[in-house]
């Protein structure tokens, strides 16, 4: 365990009572409370934090927040480990344990660095110049690069924590907890709007925790301290911190993601890890701050090179020293800040290099002169120079408006070089809401132009780089929001006062010129490698535009979405091209601001949850009796009833077998039910389905297809005319919802003036069908009074009745081709009807089977599912032609007039048997000759395949062409995909009783 | 995600809705009468404007009723709802 050489004695934001041991690359450190992960490594002297991700150069940490490029650690081990997070975000914890990333075996000897000395042969584009040809040897060279370049490994082990996701809805959302923010928060606030304040630190203040400013004649941190507590004391006011807002969507929309323990060493018990809000605003206020820029010159990327606010705010709120000599190296008035926080915190400054003739302001000019500070206008760093970090840097004189460095150059030691290249107002979040972007001559940076959404922009985000300016924009665009969102902003908010402080203009230098005869790496992108060379080469070779030049460079394309790279970027592009920077534009920025980890999308729809699930009523029965379930859709059925012992197929045969010869039921709650009601009802099922329904009388049921107006088919199903207004509809389990919101569109839009009134019932009855030549035995045993004989209840009738005490409706279809009922009651009745009718058919050996013997039986009859009726086929195709109805529309009808769909030639409905007793694959097309030269012609598809225990085969139902030709004739049911190739027989699609005559018994 | 006025519920998520597609489209009352293009045109044929555009959605995690919207379809805006069968005067084109 070392001390912490680097941290000061007094002074920061940390807690020096409660020290925190951590690990970092198998190394013990101690930090404090309060620390970073970042700013705890600073402070025991550990500089070299990662590896580059192209040429594995040593990097360091250069940022202080959320726009750190290189210091991206691997948090935590086993099933916690989470790659690439940022160390300036870390917050440090009690036995923290962090690794870098992309080197091997280790930060100081990486066997890729050899990379670094290969770098001219690995210019911008190089992967796609090189590896492209010949083609399909990507997927070999792939492999190798992959493992090259990259960042963190992505954990193995399920993730053991759980995440949450809340919707929220407010009048003003502020994004930032900065001085405009909290002055955005207090203004709506106190005019009685719901507010929601999110900032991403751990504590309320952004930019002022490590400034020395004062406000309202107190010190900066004093007066967040009385904002906060005001902000607190309202109750309509909720803040969030810890929380990044991450995502603008449509209609001000706006993700949040809250980390909720990741401060913590594990989440407490019943806690989420992280949680994301999805937060509708009336208004939003973004007060998302500024970035700072780097400056472009030779050996940017040494470690020692590191922003300008972020050293300070190392010096002043993580009582952090950088280094123990510095040079500060500026274009604007900002750095000088730091220069007064270095020599106020210990650190001597050698210079100030900055890179206008004209020097600073005179603020800044104070800070140098009180201090004696040598400072060098009108120059700039032209490289820095040391190997494991920063030892020296070499200064050379501007000349020619900055296009090249002349005179002698000069070395100055120092092992801390701080940048400041101007400032990029935080759009990210603007862009991503559509909002429209100008070039800021005066500020050399983007900032938001004409909003797009209810939105709008304050203080630093929108170019108003000031304290008081901040303060001020805060208060108005706060005040603004909640009187847009319709409260009335109370008279006694005022801007909180501080200095003005005058600054003079930055001066844009994109990129310092290397010296005649000088080569060197210029970063314009740290995290990606990416140099202004690669800029220009991209430029010689044609990517001009700039969504080119990020593609083909990948430069901004790093998960810090190029936040300190675009600007100098896109600026070293437009110089090249002799245009504005305007001309060239940016890139998009998308969602997120931030990484978000998959856990926190996904929420709780996880596993069993992805999905709600839906539960016949009879479910625990059949729970009860061990029944192997399968999901379909959202429901869980019974697959099959295995006894003890018992294989899958021997339970499924033994069941199908059961229906033929006795009697068996299943569980058919699962299909789609509709009342349909009105003195218009029969009219609205005329126009429906393709059959007649006016016809219909009580008491009877019916067979029908509904059609898309396209001509195909959407559905099958039975009706039944429960009374003269009211009729009874069943969908297939799979189109219940379509067929629900089709049949309200046409009622509703359609054809409003129908007295017609839809309501689904599937929820509201159970269903159960027994079947087999027992059948209505069993039924006449269950039923309370009341004659179930051809008489009452004939094939395709209906009748009410009651089992064990409960009504029930009682109807006679078949869907296994066997003598069948379909029994119907309400759902709390489920269990006990079923229950009753397992007890009346105990003499005649009921079986209770499942869908796998169902889809047997109805194979072997020919009966129609959703894999037949796929959206390709018409009613013909089965040989239902003959019940369209011809006198009269319906919906589809003019479609199946069409020539293709009316005289085809179109594929139709055949049965198939194995010819070798070999199982017919799953999806086989049919050909005459499998082994023909490719292609081979596809006369048709196998839509249902099973094994049948009353034929003793594999039977399968087809849609062929020439159906008719085939009759009789072998072909192959080919499959490539499993290389099984079946000769098949062709016949006809209903394998049992085909006259039908089982069913009317 | 879009917030959808239902005209019965109120501005609900867009997850709570079904789309129905170009609402100025109307079903012909004889399709019977209609010349082959003229169906064909109903059943395949939409315009897909850049800008305002009438369609239909379905409430159908919600009251269930079908309704139309003016979107904007290049900048999501939900300019106005309204029932079926009544006048939407917003002024749009």
């Amino acid at each position: 365990m070392t001390s912490q050489p680097f941290r000061r004695l007094e002074g920061g934001l940390i807690d020096r009572d409660r020290p925190l041991t951590f690990r970092f690359d198998g190394s013990t450190f101690t930090g404090y409370a309060g620390d970073t992960l970042a700013s705890a490594l600073l402070a025991n002297g550990v500089t070299l934090v990662g590896r580059s991700f192209k040429y594995h150069r040593r990097r360091g940490i250069v940022a202080a927040g959320v726009e750190e490029p290189n210091a991206l650690a691997t948090l935590r081990e086993g099933n916690r480990q989470e790659p690439n997070l940022r160390a300036t975000q870390v917050e440090l914890f009690d036995g923290l344990t962090a690794s870098s990333q992309n080197r091997w075996p280790s930060l100081d000897f990486d066997v890729g660095g050899i990379n670094n000395i290969l770098s001219r042969f690995l210019p911008a584009g190089f992967y796609y110049k090189t590896f492209m040809w010949p083609a399909g040897a990507w997927m070999f060279y792939e492999r190798f690069i992959r493992a090259a370049a990259g960042l963190g490994k992505a954990p193995l082990l399920g993730d053991p924590d759980y995440y949450e996701r809340r919707h929220a809805h407010c009048d003003v959302l502020v994004v930032g907890a900065g001085p405009a923010g909290l002055s955005a928060a207090l203004a709506a606030g106190r005019s009685g709007a719901r507010v929601i304040l999110v900032d991403d630190n751990a504590a309320l203040g952004g930019s002022l925790r490590g400034d020395t400013a004062t406000i309202n004649e107190v010190p900066a941190l004093a007066w967040v301290d009385e904002v906060g507590g005001t902000l607190e004391a309202l109750e309509n006011v909720r803040i969030l911190t810890r929380a990044t807002a991450v995502g603008y969507y449509d209609q001000n929309l706006i993700t949040v993601c809250e980390r909720v323990a990741d401060h913590l060493a594990r989440p407490d018990p019943h806690q989420p890890r992280q949680r994301l809000w999805w937060v509708r605003a009336k208004r939003v206020v973004l007060a998302t701050g500024a970035i700072e820029r780097p400056l472009v010159f030779a050996n940017n990327d040494l470690p020692g090179v590191m922003l300008a606010s972020a050293v300070r705010t190392y010096q002043l709120q993580y009582a952090v020293k950088c280094g123990r000599r510095a040079v500060v190296f500026t274009n604007n008035d900002s750095a000088y800040s730091c220069v007064s926080a270095l020599m106020g915190g210990g650190v001597p400054v050698s210079a100030v290099v900055d890179t206008r003739a004209s020097g600073p302001g005179d603020a800044a000019r104070k800070i140098v002169d009180s201090s004696g500070v040598e400072c060098l206008f009108g120059h700039a760093v032209v490289g820095a120079l040391g190997r494991q970090r920063v030892t020296s840097v070499e200064v050379m004189a501007l000349a020619d408006g900055g296009s090249r460095v002349t005179g002698r150059s000069r070395v100055i030691d120092c092992d801390l070089l701080c940048v400041s290249g101007g400032w990029n107002p935080t759009v990210h979040l603007f862009s991503q809401s559509q909002g429209k972007l100008r070039y800021d001559e005066g500020l050399t940076s983007f900032v938001p132009d004409a909003s797009s959404q209810a939105e709008s922009s304050a203080g630093a985000a929108r170019g108003e780089l000031g304290l008081d300016a901040c303060l001020r924009g805060g208060i108005e665009a706060g005040a603004e929001a909640a009187r847009l969102a319709g409260f009335t902003p109370t008279e006694d908010v005022e801007a909180a006062r501080c200095d003005h402080v005058d600054e003079a203009p930055v001066e844009a230098l994109w990129a310092v010129p290397l010296p005649a005869r000088r080569h060197g790496k210029r970063f314009v992108d740290l995290q990606n490698d990416v140099t202004a060379e690669d800029v220009a080469l991209a430029d010689r070779e044609g990517y001009q535009s700039v969504e080119h030049l990020k593609r083909y460079t990948t430069l901004g394309m790093g998960t810090d979405q190029g936040r300190t790279s675009n600007v100098n970027g896109l600026a070293i592009l437009a110089g090249l091209r002799d245009s504005d920077i305007p001309s060239v534009g940016t890139t998009t920025f998308r969602p997120p601001f931030n990484p978000v980890t998959l856990g926190t999308i996904t929420a709780r729809e996880v596993g069993a949850d992805l999905a709600p699930l839906r539960l016949s009523p009879m479910h625990d029965w059949h729970a009860g009796v061990g029944a192997n379930f399968v999901t379909v859709g959202l429901w869980l059925r019974t697959q099959f009833y295995a006894r003890p012992g018992e294989a899958m197929m021997e339970a499924i045969n033994r069941e199908v077998l059961a229906v033929r010869n006795a009697v068996g039921m299943v569980d058919v709650s699962t299909l789609g039910k509709i009342e349909i009601q009105g003195r218009d009802a029969a009219e609205f099922l005329e126009r429906v389905y393709i059959n007649r329904w006016t016809n219909l009388q009580v008491g009877r049921c019916r067979y029908g297809f509904m059609l898309r107006e396209d001509g195909f088919i959407l559905d099958d199903g039975t009706t039944t005319r429960v009374a003269d207004n009211n009729f009874y509809m069943t969908t297939t389990t799979a189109q219940a919802g379509p067929v629900m919101a089709h049949l309200e569109y046409y009622a509703q839009t359609v054809w409003p003036e129908l007295h017609v009134h839809l309501t689904s019932v599937t929820d509201q009855w159970a269903g159960m069908a027994i079947a087999g030549p027992r059948s209505r035995e069993v039924l006449a045993a269950a039923c309370e009074g009341g004659d179930v004989g051809d008489e009452s209840l004939p094939f395709m009738g209906y009748l009410e009745s009651r089992i064990a005490g409960v009504p029930v409706r009682l109807f006679r279809m078949t869907f296994s081709g066997e003598m069948a009922y379909e029994v119907h009651t309400p759902s709390d009745y489920g269990i006990r009807v079923w229950e009753a009718l397992m007890a009346a058919g105990k003499d005649f050996a009921i079986t209770p089977y499942g869908t796998e013997a169902m889809s047997v039986l109805r194979i072997e009859k020919g009966h129609v599912v959703g894999a037949e009726l796929d959206g390709r086929t018409i009613p013909a195709d089965f040989g239902f032609e003959r019940m369209q109805k011809k006198d009269r529309d319906f919906i589809g009808k003019r479609s199946l007039e069409r020539p293709a769909l009316a005289y085809g030639p179109r594929k139709r409905f055949v049965g198939l048997i194995s010819e070798d007793g070999r199982k017919i694959p799953r999806g086989a097309q049919l050909v005459w000759n499998p082994t023909a030269p490719k292609p081979v012609p596809m006369l048709g598809h196998v839509s249902s395949t099973c094994y049948s225990p009353n034929l003793g085969n594999y039977i399968a139902l087809a849609l062929l062409e020439d159906a008719d030709g085939y009759q009789g004739k072998l072909l192959y049911a080919s499959s490539p995909l499993t290389d099984s190739h079946v000769p098949v027989r062709v016949g006809h699609s209903v394998f049992i009783d085909p006259e039908g005559e089982r069913a009317r018994g | 995600m879009l917030l959808i006025p239902c005209p019965w519920c109120g501005a609900r998520a867009q997850t709570e809705f079904g789309y129905g597609g170009d609402a100025s489209v109307g079903r012909p009352p004889d399709p019977q009468q209609l010349s082959r293009e003229a169906w064909l045109d109903y059943v395949y044929l939409r315009d897909n404007p850049r800008g305002p555009h009438l369609e239909w959605w379905y409430h159908a995690a919600g009251c269930r009723r079908w309704f139309r919207v003016r979107r904007d379809t290049l900048t999501h805006e939900v300019l106005v709802s309204a029932p079926p069968g009544e006048a939407i005067e917003d002024g749009s084109p």
